[in-house]
């Protein structure tokens, strides 16, 4: 495989929201404006691709009984690691995204990348893995977050281009389900296929 | 086994410890100048600010800013926080001596995206409380007060009332 298609399988064939469908739980939750979806992707992204690298590094030290404590422990320190920094850097990010920056720990796809890919691959391999698979998140979150921003309060990054209210259903967790069933049924249609 | 797993641990503890360090003072700084930014969000320009103080109100405590001018008490800025729709609801309440309150700002909420986090930006809901009289009925039109509440968010428009509600009652008691 080379360098090249490791980061872009990221975006389509192993797209972790559309294709793998892992980490549900931040993309529906964060998605409520394209901001906020950007800003959830980016964090997951930095976190990946640390954990990646070091995972991939100490995989052969450690033995195979407690290799799933060892990584979570790993990733744990990463996530802490980028909470006291956007604490200090981004209050701003940091008050929105609040409670699913520390659930970072537990999204399937950090520990997946993990499992599937840094333990058997080389550190390079693996943090360009990391990027691109972060990438590919960041890239469907802010998409459905732009889908549900555009429908449910009629702006696109903040930016409002009618007057009054969208869809409320839209900002809310059934408009997430919603806008998630359609944009991975188009993207199976239209993307997977080629 | 063990021994890996500790030294892991170790390790990682011993970075979270060192991060915890660097960013420490920038986060301190943060918190401080969000603080700030809203205490002079909320009171009217050229006052001599008071370092914090603490009153209780109604079994709950209340940090509060005095703002004076040539030595005279004219305003407070009142740290309140309520039960909102979906947390803690903290905000900033400017309040005149009189018990007038001059502006109100959010410090921090966990209201719902587009419908009752829209407290921090839907400009009706919040210019009106620019001078809104001590002695007015500090409840939202739907029950029978003066507050015009953010469409569809009538939970937050409630907590947001009592919050300023809540100031304006400590003021009251400070300047008794």
């Amino acid at each position: 495989m080379s360098k090249l298609s490791i980061i872009t399988k990221g975006f389509i064939k192993d797209n972790p929201t559309f294709v793998l469908v892992l980490g549900m739980c931040p993309t529906l939750a964060t998605t409520t404006s394209a901001m906020n979806g950007l800003e959830m992707g980016l964090a997951t992204l930095f976190v990946l691709v640390l954990s990646n690298m070091v995972i991939s590094a100490i995989a052969p030290l450690v033995p195979d009984k407690v290799h799933i404590p060892v990584y979570i422990v790993v990733i744990a320190t990463f996530v802490t690691v980028l909470q006291f920094i956007m604490q200090a850097y981004t209050p701003g990010a940091y008050q929105t995204l609040g409670l699913f920056i520390p659930l970072i720990v537990v999204n399937c796809i950090v520990l997946g990348r993990a499992e599937a890919f840094a333990n058997k691959n080389g550190i390079v391999d693996s943090a360009l893995d990391g990027i691109g698979i972060g990438l590919g998140f960041t890239a469907s979150l802010t998409v459905i977050g732009i889908v549900r921003e555009i429908l449910g309060s009629g702006s696109i990054f903040g930016w409002k281009f009618i007057s009054g209210d969208g869809i409320l259903a839209f900002v809310m967790a059934p408009g997430a389900f919603l806008a998630l069933g359609y944009l991975m049924v188009l993207f199976n249609k239209f993307v997977k296929k080629n | 086994m063990a021994l890996c797993l500790t030294a892991v641990c170790l390790i990682c503890s011993s970075v979270l410890a060192g991060v915890y360090a660097l960013t420490f003072e920038p986060i301190k700084a943060a918190s401080q100048k969000a603080l700030e930014q809203s205490i002079s969000a909320v009171l009217p320009e050229g006052l001599e600010l008071s370092s914090a103080a603490v009153a209780n109100q109604g079994g709950q405590t209340y940090e509060y800013y005095t703002a004076s001018q040539s030595g005279e008490t004219a305003a407070y800025a009142v740290k309140s926080t309520v039960i909102g729709f979906g947390g803690p609801l903290t905000l900033m309440v400017g309040v005149l001596a009189d018990g007038s309150v001059y502006n109100t700002s959010v410090l921090s909420h966990s209201e719902t995206p587009g419908l009752g986090a829209k407290c921090t930006s839907d400009v009706k809901f919040m210019e009106q409380w620019k001078g809104f009289p001590a002695n007015a009925n500090f409840a939202v039109k739907k029950d029978g007060g003066d507050v015009d509440a953010i469409t569809a968010s009538t939970i937050t428009s409630r907590a947001y009332t009592l919050a300023v509600k809540n100031a304006v009652d400590v003021v009251k008691s400070l300047s008794k």
